[in-house]
């Protein structure tokens, strides 16, 4: 499949965001102008830019994916990405701003007073970083290969060498005004082809989205089968497919079922019963669970939380922050949905990540508009791999220089910032069969269960001790990390083991929190002496600061 | 642009109203900035002021009464959201007519969670902004009063 225009709209939203960078570069010139530059920016502003460097491969991209596939339980995915802001608001915003903590070791070393604590923070940092880096990298050579027909590596290794050399070089310094223009560039790539889109259904009649026949070719189509699975056709015969399989269907043959898909309108369109399936509703409760509390343990999140000048503008800006997401996340939905109609051939070929991309064209033909409308999806997609891949670069790059090299020079945070890149382009050439938004949900349910808590109890309760931080991060964070170990290179699994171990959210955050509160009652000498002038800084409003 | 002052580095947390601004020639060193506390002056009365920072019994006890209240807050609203959304999968799944509803043509489940629920939650994001600055509000009168 070629469209022409692919390639030149995805390279000049590459050069924009490279050269907003550079030119951001010249105005600010020291870390003051930096920082105290963002003092005029005003909480819409830094609420978009929040939102452009959140917005990730696994909300443009994979959320639309799942739910094509899976269908109404996932749609809990967006509504946590978005409620993570709340729980940020209600729990975090304000207090972590006036602490003046820059990354999560900054908070632990401030709180908690131990160097060994913040090297435990900052392998999670990593860790978690390198989770959330693969995604969109397989999303971007998962893109460039379905538009432009490259080789899955190629998308991977060009958004890897940009955004490496970009942060490495001096654009990390992730100017508001770039980030911001990526939320509205993001937004606009979505919500206007989504217009078109609604229109053809329109105008196509409304065919229904789960006929009571089950779906239909509706134009002559031959699959390449990409992943392994079982295929169940019209007449009942089962036929096993695997990678490299071409299959060709004729327009208004019915769509075959697929193993692994929620394939009937009941499946698709209606929640997991209870009884039948208390695996799903687990799993469903496992993810609202890490997407909630994930957020505010995300390394390029907390970060960017440092440029509000004070409290309360923290929380006005996160309050935006929500708003924005909300609107952007009304939009995968749409995709997802006239996916069922449109692409079903997806579902066979097991690349349903690619619904976004390939919709347009799909949907309105390969005219002059379905061709401009896939270009402008193409170009907001790889908005998103830039600035959520440049943001979480940024801050892993930051901890590797500062807490494991150990040097404050330019030329260590490059060195950093280029062991930072490799690592997740290796990793990401390697496991492009997971989902976009499983492997994100994974590095969620990491922060959920490490630092979720700590940021929590580090903030409202007095007896947290650094023992128990520790003992907490190392518990709970450790089982989240065990879990995800096991996804990503384990053997596949069956039964509740399975889904404890995919959804690992429901038990380990619990966990982490029970470990956390019971070490530090057992070690309550430990609780740091000026824990009262620490709890004055964080809580006292902004007028009485001195 | 090679200055040492480039990196985002994570800082070493400051006291507050440390003001350390990089305004030099050559090569500086690296910089700390605090952005809060800038161009801030006191302005409280001044035994309120010693009250909280020298951790008296009174100080230390206000600063727990804001804590507790906003802490409440943040729970009492969190609650909300356990109700309102935490228990959407439990309803559906204990009662699959509610899933098999449907308003204008959409299934009730796509609807609630598809679209209803961003809604929902900045009404409750923006609930909490008022209240939590109505708490501190509370506190600054309280701090602020004229010593008698």
């Amino acid at each position: 499949m070629g469209n022409d225009l692919v390639v030149p709209a995805i390279v000049a939203v590459t050069l924009v965001t490279v050269a907003i960078g550079f030119y951001g570069l010249r105005l600010a010139r020291t870390t003051s102008d930096f920082l105290v530059a963002s003092r005029v920016v005003s909480p819409t502003w830094n609420a978009a830019a929040i939102g452009g460097e959140y917005l990730s491969a696994a909300s443009f991209l994979g959320v639309a994916g799942l739910i094509l596939k899976y269908g109404v339980d996932v749609l809990w995915y967006p509504v946590g990405f978005a409620a993570g802001y709340l729980a940020l608001l209600l729990f975090v915003a304000a207090p972590l701003r006036r602490s003046g903590a820059f990354t999560l070791p900054d908070f632990c070393e401030l709180r908690l007073g131990s160097r060994r604590l913040r090297t435990l923070a900052t392998v999670f940092v990593i860790f978690i970083g390198w989770l959330y880096l693969v995604p969109q990298l397989q999303g971007a050579g998962l893109t460039l290969a379905t538009l432009a027909g490259s080789p899955y590596p190629v998308g991977a290794l060009v958004v890897a060498a940009v955004v490496t050399a970009n942060v490495a070089l001096g654009g990390m310094r992730a100017v508001t005004f770039v980030q911001a223009f990526q939320y509205w560039l993001k937004l606009t790539a979505l919500a206007v082809p989504a217009i078109f889109l609604a229109l053809q259904w329109q105008s196509d009649g409304r065919p229904a989205v789960t006929p009571p026949d089950g779906a239909t070719f509706r134009t002559a189509t031959t699959v390449v089968v990409e992943q392994q699975a079982v295929l169940t056709l019209a007449d009942g015969q089962t036929l096993e497919v695997r990678p490299g399989d071409e299959l060709s269907f004729a327009e208004g043959e019915p769509v075959p079922e697929v193993s692994g898909v929620a394939n009937g309108a009941t499946d698709w369109l209606l929640p997991s019963d209870a009884g039948s399936d208390d695996r799903g509703l687990f799993g469903t409760y496992s993810l609202i669970l890490a997407t909630f509390l994930g957020t505010m343990g995300l390394p390029h999140v907390l970060v960017r939380f440092y440029t509000n000048p004070d409290g309360a503008a923290a929380r006005r800006t996160t309050l935006v922050v929500l708003a924005l997401v909300g609107v952007f996340y009304l939009l995968p939905t749409i995709y997802g949905v006239l996916g069922r109609i449109y692409t079903p051939q997806l579902l066979i070929t097991g690349q349903t990540d690619a619904v976004v991309v390939l919709l347009p064209e799909a949907a309105l033909g390969a005219g002059t508009t379905g061709r401009l409308l896939a270009a402008l999806v193409a170009a907001g997609a790889f908005a998103a791999f830039l600035s959520t891949s440049s943001g979480l670069l940024t801050s892993v790059a930051g901890v590797i220089s500062t807490d494991v090299l150990g040097r404050g020079s330019v030329r260590g945070f490059r060195l950093a910032t280029v062991i930072a890149g490799v690592v997740p382009t290796v990793l990401a050439l390697n496991v492009s069969g997971l989902d976009v938004s499983q492997v994100v949900g994974l590095a969620f349910a990491v922060a959920a269960s490490s630092f979720c808590p700590l940021l929590v109890l580090g903030i409202w309760w007095r007896g947290l001790t650094d023992a128990g931080a520790a003992a907490g991060i190392l518990v709970g964070g450790g089982a989240a990390v065990t879990s995800v170990l096991i996804t990503v290179l384990g053997p596949a699994m069956t039964g509740w083991p399975a889904t404890l171990i995919a959804q690992p959210a429901a038990w380990t955050v619990p966990l982490a929190f029970t470990v956390m509160i019971a070490v530090s009652l057992a070690t309550r000498r430990r609780a740091p002496a000026d824990i009262g002038r620490t709890m004055l800084r964080l809580h006292a409003p902004d007028a009485l600061r001195s | 642009m090679a200055a040492e002052d480039a990196l985002p580095a994570p800082r070493r947390p400051d006291p507050p109203g440390t003001i350390d601004e990089g305004v030099g020639s050559g090569p500086p060193a690296r910089t700390r900035v605090v952005l809060a506390e800038v161009s801030r002056r006191p302005h409280w009365p001044a035994g309120t002021h010693t009250e909280l920072t020298q951790q008296t019994r009174v100080g230390e006890a206000l600063v727990r009464g804001l804590v507790r209240a906003q802490l409440a807050l943040a729970l009492q609203l969190s609650a909300v959201v356990l109700v309102g959304l935490g228990g959407l999968p439990w309803l559906f799944a204990i009662a699959p007519s509610v899933g098999r509803m449907t308003v204008l043509g959409v299934n009730l489940p796509w609807l609630l969670l598809g679209v209803l629920s961003f809604p929902f939650l900045v009404a409750v994001g923006w609930t909490y902004v008022r209240l939590a600055e109505r708490n501190e509000q509370d506190f600054t009168d309280l701090v602020q009063r004229p010593e008698r």
